[in-house]
């Protein structure tokens, strides 16, 4: 595996990171890399390739289950995540999956706020209005939900609901952000939207995105990693893995000869 | 004619019509049956109304049951038989309020646990045992109210013994309901939830539950309206009694009682009519809200 001379200082640092969900068997197996701050690292691969189980490493979510297992070190900002509480670790990594999941029961307003009012965290009115000003803005939905931020979200288009569910991992004010496919369960024009987005919030946040979607990753990402079988076969600038790629398994798949 | 028609490709024709015929012929079964078996329903329902709503009025919701004697005069006059039912709607009401607070958090609780822990051994014996509560005859439910409650606790028939035995008949079906309402809530509405660093009972009481909710009260509401008619086991435990009780301690009536009792005194024929009339119609508009909050989940 090759390593890129970093220039920036890396955010997020992955060694020697292991993932099964059932014994002998890795959906990650021994991947070691660095993620650096304030650009978009795409994670690309054929389905299956493990590409969503390193995303969900970042943030320990898989922990919930009690099957899978991890192995390996992951540092953010030089501190193990593993020495995190799960409150600490998702305040400073948020993440957005693959289908809108806003809270149903849940105003447009509380939706983005949730991450407070679920763990308790009190705020004053004024201040919590700002974060869900502030949060909504990012995203570009403020001005057309601003009207109805009381109201339940599922009046939301599709990718109205991503943008939401984009500001509620906004509103800690997170490191990172990690996406799974997040524009997949959306239409070209949504997309679009939510690809510009994200490349104007690299500005203020490091973010991981996976996608199955190489001209995606090839349109806003920095950096590339292309992983097959659980392994990291490449990483590197993404104008260099799309026009030069080092692997033969990457040429591969990039020409769509597999995957 | 032969015997045997071989399907040779000269038949076709003759197959694609016996095909149509067929179809037709279950068509026309279909129709008949599920017209012979809604009839039944709506000539209960029609012969209550005529019957019942004669005795409807306002004493009939106000005050209590007539002794034998004042329907007797009654009907010797021509007149309506005067009295009502409060003292049922009332027993009725307080048990069905007493078995609700046992049975809804426990039921729930049991629910969420085997939506939890699903493919767990225990779990699988905890459903299967909720199962067989769901199909164990209610006057059995009754006679163990009467052993646990009437016998240890009230020390005599109780308004309690009869929630209690309601209440066990109630728990099966709130239990089932609320892990299939959550069994159709998206793991990823959990997994947002624990992305964002929620401790796990949170996420159970602020974003399962209310999102569920609609999913929930249809349970409720349903279990509720099966237990509302419920008789054998209160002829166990609530005994019933001729004025309104609010005591706990003390024999209640219910509307399903005060009709068997109408039933055995041959002067209150047109009460038993009547009472019917009136826990069909609450049995069914419970029903009814049941089904438009499930409407509206959708």
């Amino acid at each position: 595996m090759n390593k890129l001379i970093i220039e920036k200082k890396p955010i997020l640092r992955i060694q020697n990171l292991f993932v099964s969900y059932e014994k002998d068997k890795y959906a990650i197996a021994d991947v070691s890399v660095d993620i650096k701050k304030n650009i978009i690292t795409a994670i690309m691969g054929p389905s299956g390739c493990g590409k969503s189980s390193l995303l969900r490493a970042l943030n320990r979510m898989h922990e919930l289950y009690p099957k899978i297992e991890t192995r390996g070190k992951i540092f953010l900002n030089d501190k193990d995540i593993s020495k995190l509480s799960n409150i600490e670790l998702r305040r400073k990594i948020g993440m957005v999956f693959q289908s809108p999941n806003p809270f149903p029961s849940m105003s447009i307003y509380d939706n983005v706020i949730a991450g407070y009012k679920l763990n308790g965290i009190r705020q004053k009115k004024a201040k919590r209005d700002e974060i869900v000003e502030k949060s909504l803005k990012d995203v570009a939905l403020w001005n057309e939900v601003k009207d109805a931020l009381y109201k339940k979200g599922n009046f939301l288009s599709g990718g109205q609901q991503q943008r939401l569910c984009i500001a509620r991992a906004l509103a800690f004010q997170p490191d990172v952000i990690l996406l799974d496919e997040p524009a997949s369960a959306l239409d070209p024009v949504s997309t679009s939207k939510i690809e510009n987005l994200l490349v104007k919030l690299k500005k203020e946040y490091t973010i991981v995105l996976v996608t199955h979607n190489m001209a995606q990753a090839a349109r806003i990402s920095d950096y590339s990693m292309f992983m097959y079988l659980g392994e990291l076969i490449e990483y590197g600038k993404t104008k260099d893995l799309f026009t030069n790629p080092s692997n033969k398994r990457t040429e591969e798949y990039l020409t769509g000869k597999f995957g | 004619m032969s015997k045997v028609q071989k399907p040779d490709k000269g038949s076709l024709k003759g197959n694609d019509q016996r095909r149509a015929a067929k179809n037709k012929i279950f068509q026309a079964l279909v129709i008949l049956f599920a017209f012979i078996a809604t009839t039944p329903i709506l000539l209960i329902l029609f012969e209550l109304i005529r019957k019942g709503m004669k005795q409807v009025n306002f004493d009939f919701f106000t005050k209590v049951a007539p002794d034998s004697w004042e329907a007797m005069t009654a009907i010797s006059q021509g007149k309506v038989i005067p009295g009502g039912i409060l003292n049922g709607i009332t027993g009725t009401f307080i048990m069905v309020i007493v078995a609700s607070i046992i049975a809804i958090p426990i039921g729930i609780l049991i629910g969420i646990y085997l939506y939890e822990h699903g493919e767990q051994r225990y779990a699988g014996i905890l459903r299967d045992i909720s199962d067989i509560l769901q199909g164990a005859p209610s006057i059995v439910l009754g006679i163990i109210a009467y052993i646990w409650v009437v016998k240890y606790i009230t020390h005599g028939y109780s308004a309690l013994a009869g929630s209690a035995s309601l209440a066990i008949m109630m728990l099966p079906l709130i239990i089932r309901s609320t892990e299939e309402t959550f069994k159709m809530i998206p793991v990823s509405i959990i997994e947002a939830g624990l992305a964002l660093g929620v401790p796990y009972h949170k996420i159970i009481l602020r974003v399962l539950i209310p999102t569920g909710l609609s999913g929930l009260t249809t349970g409720i509401l349903l279990a509720l309206s099966r237990v509302i008619g419920e008789t054998a086991p209160l002829m166990l435990t609530a005994l019933g009694s001729p004025s309104v009780s609010f005591n706990l301690d003390k024999p209640v009536n219910a509307v399903p009682l005060l009709i068997w009792q109408f039933y055995n005194d041959p002067n209150m024929v047109n009460l038993i009519w009547s009472s019917s009339l009136f826990l069909v119609a609450l049995v069914l508009a419970l029903n009814l809200i049941a089904k438009q909050i499930a409407a509206k989940q959708k």
